[in-house]
């Protein structure tokens, strides 16, 4: 079986971060990733992104996707692309399965010195009377119909949840050429940024706080819905019911921290609301509550692709050090560097509850 | 949704918001010509306006999260930084564009662009309709990374109320 010195799981912004890090300082790294294309969520972020300069922000994220790519590959990652990772066992053997999507399947298992899981987040779901119609989907599925695939999922949408995913994915919608009917949000305030649902307001789009969908209309299709105000505790308000006339529903209620290898590995895991849901324990190097395995981004705790950059390179960095490539001394300045950077963004109303939320969950380990 | 309720109620900013945040030009600045408008009123992990005035004029600092400051006094109005601005949150204002009109440029990544000398809807922050427009300019150099910046004269008293155009069509008048 081969070896590799690191494997990285993932080849969203943590993981093409983490596998360029780790393989500049001499390790070799094999980055794995169940898509066809290199990039995870970021191939289809047709927008300019929030950051600093050194995150490329004012830089569209399809076009951060191919620059790490570039980067790694120049680094010496071998990237093994349409290869999807299900399961991890004892000694960090790893199991795939390549060419699902290419229709040349094959399979085998790599070992792995160090582990780094970069495998991203999912979508939740909501349900309604209605939800299992055509037509109702989650936000992040339409984002790749219109801007991977290029195919309009409808032409009036219904969208729900105004986190910077709803916000974004209207905008994305309406560029793609549908409307934007209405965008529901059952709390009394907007959860994204405000240039976000500034821009999609100015277009013309109603966001609706306090409001949630009740029920969605047609026999074989999504043909309308019915949408409610709520009071405080989520209860629909009589007489505030309104019938829409949409062909679409985007559901885009938060993700969740998308940790399956990291259970099978046996990784201690952590709730946090904050974060999105179960994620596995981490200390300040990344590492798990299982040596050898590293945890970076959206896996880690739902965040930004700024903040997965920077933990991937944390991850790098420390798997690296881990095996003797860079001195402690080196590692923990380069370290410092990188929380110094991950420290101010995680500042403000929107990041300061993450930053707590992180550190809470290092704590987790001090006192286990 | 009452109109001024506030970005985090309404999904736009109130007049009030954006007068009170250090990305607004002065009164008296706006009457000197040509000015940029920074409406980002709450403190996100963001600066790339920063970098992209060749005059220093905008500020943001550390911590990232700071709100980006225009100082008024700096800025020539030359529009560099509209398109750099990922939550296309600048503006360009002219209030000295001609006795009775201002010019106001946005950035705006919707197709069909209109044509110069076009006649369009100019709309205000929450997408509503409030005067006709004439097209000056539609420019999208390389770069603006296909962000192309629009021009329109709109009369005086709505310059601080208009904020684009209408795009083909709006989301209609659910829940108003
Ligand atoms: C609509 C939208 C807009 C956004 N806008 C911004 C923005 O403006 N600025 C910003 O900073 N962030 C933004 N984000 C957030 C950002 O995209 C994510 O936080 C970031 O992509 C997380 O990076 P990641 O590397 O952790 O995971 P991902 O990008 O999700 O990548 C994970 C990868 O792992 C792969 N994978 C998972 N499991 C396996 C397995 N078992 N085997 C092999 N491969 C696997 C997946 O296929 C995927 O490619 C946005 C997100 C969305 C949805
Ligand atoms: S308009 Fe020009 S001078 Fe003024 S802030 Fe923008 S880039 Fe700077
Ligand atoms: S670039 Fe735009 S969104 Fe970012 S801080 Fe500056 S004004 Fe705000």
């Amino acid at each position: 079986m081969k070896t590799y010195d690191v494997v990285v799981i993932g080849a969203g912004p943590a993981g093409l971060a983490a596998s360029i890090e780790a393989a500049r300082r001499g390790c070799g790294v094999l980055l794995v990733d169940s898509n066809l294309k290199p990039g995870g969520q970021l191939i289809k972020q047709i927008h300019k992104f929030f950051g600093s300069r050194e995150h490329r922000a004012g830089t569209r994220g399809i076009d951060i996707a191919r620059d790490l790519y570039r980067e790694a590959l120049d680094a010496g990652v071998t990237v093994w692309l349409d290869t999807s990772v299900y399961g991890i066992f004892a000694g960090n053997v790893l199991a795939y399965a390549r060419g699902l999507l290419e229709m040349k399947p094959s399979g085998g298992a790599v070992k792995a010195d160090r582990v780094v899981l970069a495998t991203g987040a999912s979508e939740n779901a909501v349900n309604f009377p209605g939800w299992t119609l055509p037509g109702v989907m989650g936000a992040g599925a339409a984002q790749t119909m219109i801007n991977v695939e290029r195919v309009l999922p409808g032409k009036r949408v219904l969208m729900i949840g105004s986190g910077n995913v709803g916000l974004i994915v209207s905008y994305q919608l309406m560029q793609a050429g549908a409307d934007v009917v209405a965008l529901v949000e059952g709390l009394p305030r907007v959860g994204g940024y405000g240039v976000h649902s500034a821009k999609i307001s100015r277009a013309g789009v109603p966001i609706l706080t306090a409001h949630t969908v009740s029920r969605a209309f047609g026999d074989t299709a999504v043909e309308g819905a019915e949408i409610v105000r709520v009071d405080p505790s989520w209860k629909p308000v009589a007489g505030t019911e309104q019938r829409l006339d949409i062909d679409t529903i985007c559901i885009a209620t938060g993700l969740r921290p998308y940790a399956k290898l990291a259970m099978l590995a046996g990784c201690r895991m952590v709730h946090s609301p904050i974060l999105g849901g179960w994620v596995p324990f981490h200390d300040r190097s990344l590492q798990t509550s299982v040596p050898g395995i590293f945890v970076a981004g959206d896996a880690g705790g739902v965040e930004e692709a700024s903040t997965a950059m920077e933990e991937g390179r944390l991850a790098g960095v420390s798997a690296a050090a881990s095996l003797g490539k860079v001195s402690a001394a080196e590692a923990r300045a380069q370290r410092e560097e990188v929380e110094a950077r991950l420290a101010s963004l995680r500042m403000g109303p929107f990041g300061k509850p993450r930053h707590d939320a992180k550190e809470a969950l290092h704590k987790a380990g001090e006192c286990a | 949704m009452p109109a001024g309720a506030g970005v985090a109620t309404s999904g736009y900013p109130s007049l009030d918001e954006v007068r009170g945040s250090p990305g607004y030009p002065s009164r008296e600045r706006m009457a000197k010509g040509a000015v940029a408008v920074i409406e980002c009123v709450q403190e996100i992990p963001c600066n790339p306006c920063e970098a992209a005035c060749p005059r220093g004029a905008v500020k943001v600092g550390q911590p990232i999260t700071n709100l980006p400051a225009l100082d008024g006094e700096k800025c020539i109005g030359c529009g560099l930084c509209l398109a750099r601005c990922p939550g296309l949150a600048i503006f360009l204002l002219d209030m000295t564009y001609s006795d009775t009109e201002a010019a106001l440029s946005f950035p705006h990544e919707y197709l069909p662009l209109p044509e110069p000398g076009a006649t369009v809807t100019a709309v205000d922050r929450a997408g509503q309709p409030v005067c006709r427009a004439k097209v000056l300019k539609v420019a999208n150099p390389a770069r603006n990374d296909r962000t192309p910046v629009i021009t329109i004269a709109i009369p005086k008293e709505f310059a601080e109320s208009v904020r684009g155009i209408a795009r083909k069509s709006g989301g209609g008048d659910v829940g108003r």
